[in-house]
């Protein structure tokens, strides 16, 4: 009996939806292993990466809070990617962000009026904008890659934040510590559970989602991104200009990203540090996918890869594991997911040997 | 300038352009195969931590150098196994393997932090190391140099003038015709892949064994990065990802030197930047200029490929 793996003509749509799943049990399975191999009890720490930390409020409102900026990220970075633009310097895009914020924040830090948030969301946003223009225009004007270009602005961007902490936002009252001074209590985001860091960015971050869904599936723009990308010489026969859904997509995803460091900087730190984000920009791809490029799947991917990161915290305190378990669980997981896409579009079937005989007769 | 600060400049530029130079050409000849691999950066941690830590454990810095290109070619496997085998998306595939390998190289390093280890051995001719300015320039450097200036001619030669360059070429420009009539597209592309794991690797090498013989975490700082920008700078030709190589190194240790030279009221951060910014001038420059024609990327760069059963 001989095998052959030919290409599928429709996937069902089961499938779809099913390989994620099975992509997470297979990153565990393939993390379990991995704990094993490095001498820590598999069972124990697989315990205390994915479980012991959401059985508290705590632990649960902590998930919520760190899949805020991924979900708000990858919302954005997926239409990019629907349409073949390659977004991956968000992790710059949000450090602009909250340098704008921030900045907003710490000039109006004796303001108390319920406008100072709202302005420094605007100034994250526009922030984050202009940093994803520069690959915008390069891409369009000179047809330079955005990915190398929107990567390298990210370095510029963290130095940036390195510069400005370590001399002109450095607080003059803070011994000499490289970060700013605390912001007002008006530019810190309204927390929604009394005593947890949850705040209300996950509200936002919730109607991102939402937002995002009913512009993928129900408008033009969402339909001209996706034939942008699913079919090119289709897009530019009904005219749909590639420049254009260049800029769109870099705009939203970029202006996400702006938004969510400045939840980050408004929320859980509340000043400006020299390091705002634990690679969110980067993770976020991740996420997007993992919820199949999908807003409402994007949500749920998003829950899960911020369980990684407490997890990691957490089987750190209790089991003294690496940090960096972290980003090997979140790498292995786009492996997985990567080579799971394979069963979507090709199957197995068996084939009978060539020229065997059909029945025992002619034997 | 004194001879001897040239000397001295020479010297560091050389070793800030030599990791940027092997990963570039392994980058190069994968993506004259038709392949975009993204995940050079990974595979350069991958080496130098692997590189690292074989070196501390058995004393022998050979070993250490081709347990860091062997790293590198593994992580390479991954990635070809994953786009060439189950045809997955490269450009996704190859941040999976930049993820991946700087968790990883954190993981397996997080106990060599802070270790000291000699540097790569440098050759002594006595004689010719001795001479003047070109002494130690020419005859005073470690294996890993000499390998990347040797590979970037070997690489040059195989590419042009030889048969299985001609064929790799092809498969990189054409690969369905090269399917027609008879090449082993797949198995070619394995091949270009694992020799820029390979390469990234001995990169990952120099860094972590000569560049600062110590284990830093993601101490590549982005150099994967700037070697693919590199690759793009040189037209995909060996001969010119070398001068590109240089150029950025150069541009490295400018910033340095211009820091070290006592411009206080530039902060440090503002030249730490430039390397960056430079790769971004440079490609636009190089997109935009009117010497475009002739530097396009091979035809099927990235594009998935799968012959049919």
């Amino acid at each position: 009996m001989r095998y052959r793996i030919e290409p599928r003509r429709a996937t069902p749509a089961s499938l779809f939806y099913l390989t994620p799943v099975l992509a997470v049990g297979v990153t565990v399975a393939l993390g379990a292993l991995l704990f094993g191999l490095l001498g820590y009890a598999p069972g124990a720490t697989l315990y205390h990466f994915f479980v012991s930390p959401i059985t508290t409020v705590n632990g649960l409102a902590e998930l919520a809070l760190k899949a805020t900026p991924l979900v708000m990220i990858a919302v954005g970075l997926a239409a990019g990617f629907r349409a073949g633009v390659w977004n991956i310097g968000a992790e710059g895009q949000l450090t602009m962000g909250a340098i704008a914020g921030g900045v907003v924040a710490l000039r109006l830090v004796d303001v108390d009026a319920p406008w100072v948030l709202p302005l420094m969301a605007l100034a994250g946003i526009l922030g984050g904008m202009a940093w994803g223009a520069v690959p915008a225009v390069l891409k369009t004007r000179f047809g330079v890659s955005e990915i190398l270009v929107s990567l390298m602005l990210t370095y510029v961007a963290v130095l940036l934040l390195g510069l400005l902490v370590h001399g002109p936002l450095k607080d003059p009252t803070g011994y000499g510590f490289p970060q700013s001074a605390m912001f007002g209590a008006s530019a810190n985001l309204p927390l929604l559970v009394e005593g947890t860091r949850l705040n209300a960015g996950a509200i936002v971050g919730l109607l991102v989602v939402l937002a995002a869904w009913l512009v993928m599936a129900r408008t033009i723009v969402g339909f001209q991104i996706r034939v942008v990308g699913e079919a090119p010489a289709a897009a530019r026969y009904a005219g749909f200009s590639g420049n254009r859904v260049v800029w769109l997509t870099l705009m939203a995803s970029a202006g996400l990203a702006g938004l969510a460091g400045v939840f980050e900087v408004a929320g859980p730190i509340g000043q400006l540090v020299p390091s705002v984000s634990p690679g969110y920009g980067f993770t976020a791809i991740i996420v997007a996918f993992l919820g199949r490029l999908h807003p409402v799947g994007i949500g749920f991917a998003g829950l899960l890869v911020a369980l990684s990161y407490i997890g990691g915290e957490n089987a750190q305190v209790a089991v003294n594991l690496p940090r960096a378990a972290t980003g090997v669980f979140q790498g292995l997981l786009l492996f997985v997911l990567l080579a799971s896409d394979f069963i979507l579009r090709y199957r197995v079937r068996r084939v009978p040997p060539a020229g065997a005989p059909v029945s025992g007769a002619l034997r | 300038m004194s001879a001897d600060v040239l000397v001295a400049i020479l010297l560091t530029v050389i070793t800030a352009s030599t990791p940027l130079l092997l990963a570039a050409l392994g980058e190069l000849v994968t993506e004259r195969a038709g392949v975009l691999n993204l995940g050079v950066e990974g595979m350069m941690l991958m080496g130098a931590v692997t590189g690292f830590a074989v070196t501390l454990a058995t004393g022998s810095w050979p070993l250490g150098v081709i347990a860091a290109a062997l790293a590198g070619a593994a992580l390479a496997l991954v990635f070809g196994v994953l786009t060439l085998t189950l045809v997955a998306n490269q450009v996704a595939t190859g941040l999976a393997l930049t993820i991946f390998g700087i968790g990883v190289s954190a993981l397996i390093g997080a106990g060599f932090v802070g270790k000291p280890l000699p540097a790569l051995p440098k050759l002594s001719l006595p004689g010719l190391t001795d001479l003047p300015i070109v002494g130690r320039v020419l005859f005073g450097q470690d294996v890993l140099v000499y390998l990347s200036i040797l590979m970037t001619g070997v690489v040059a030669f195989v590419l042009n003038r030889t048969r299985l360059g001609l064929v790799l070429r092809a498969v990189g420009q054409s690969d369905v015709s090269a399917h027609a009539i008879g090449y082993p597209v797949i198995r070619i592309r394995y091949g270009a892949v694992l020799f820029g794991g390979l390469m990234s690797g001995l990169a990952g090498a120099y860094l972590s064994l000569a560049y600062t013989p110590l284990w830093v975490q993601e101490m590549t700082a982005g150099r994967g990065w700037i070697a693919l920008a590199i690759v793009v700078f040189a037209a995909w030709r060996p001969g010119r990802a070398l001068v590109g190589a240089y150029l950025f190194g150069g541009v490295t240790i400018l910033q340095l030197y211009a820091q070290g030279a006592g411009l206080v009221a530039v902060p440090s951060q503002v030249f730490a930047m430039l390397p960056y910014l430079a790769t971004i001038l440079v490609l636009v420059i190089i997109s935009a200029g009117p010497w475009r024609r002739g530097l396009d990327a091979p035809a099927c760069l990235g594009k998935p490929f799968r012959p049919a059963a």
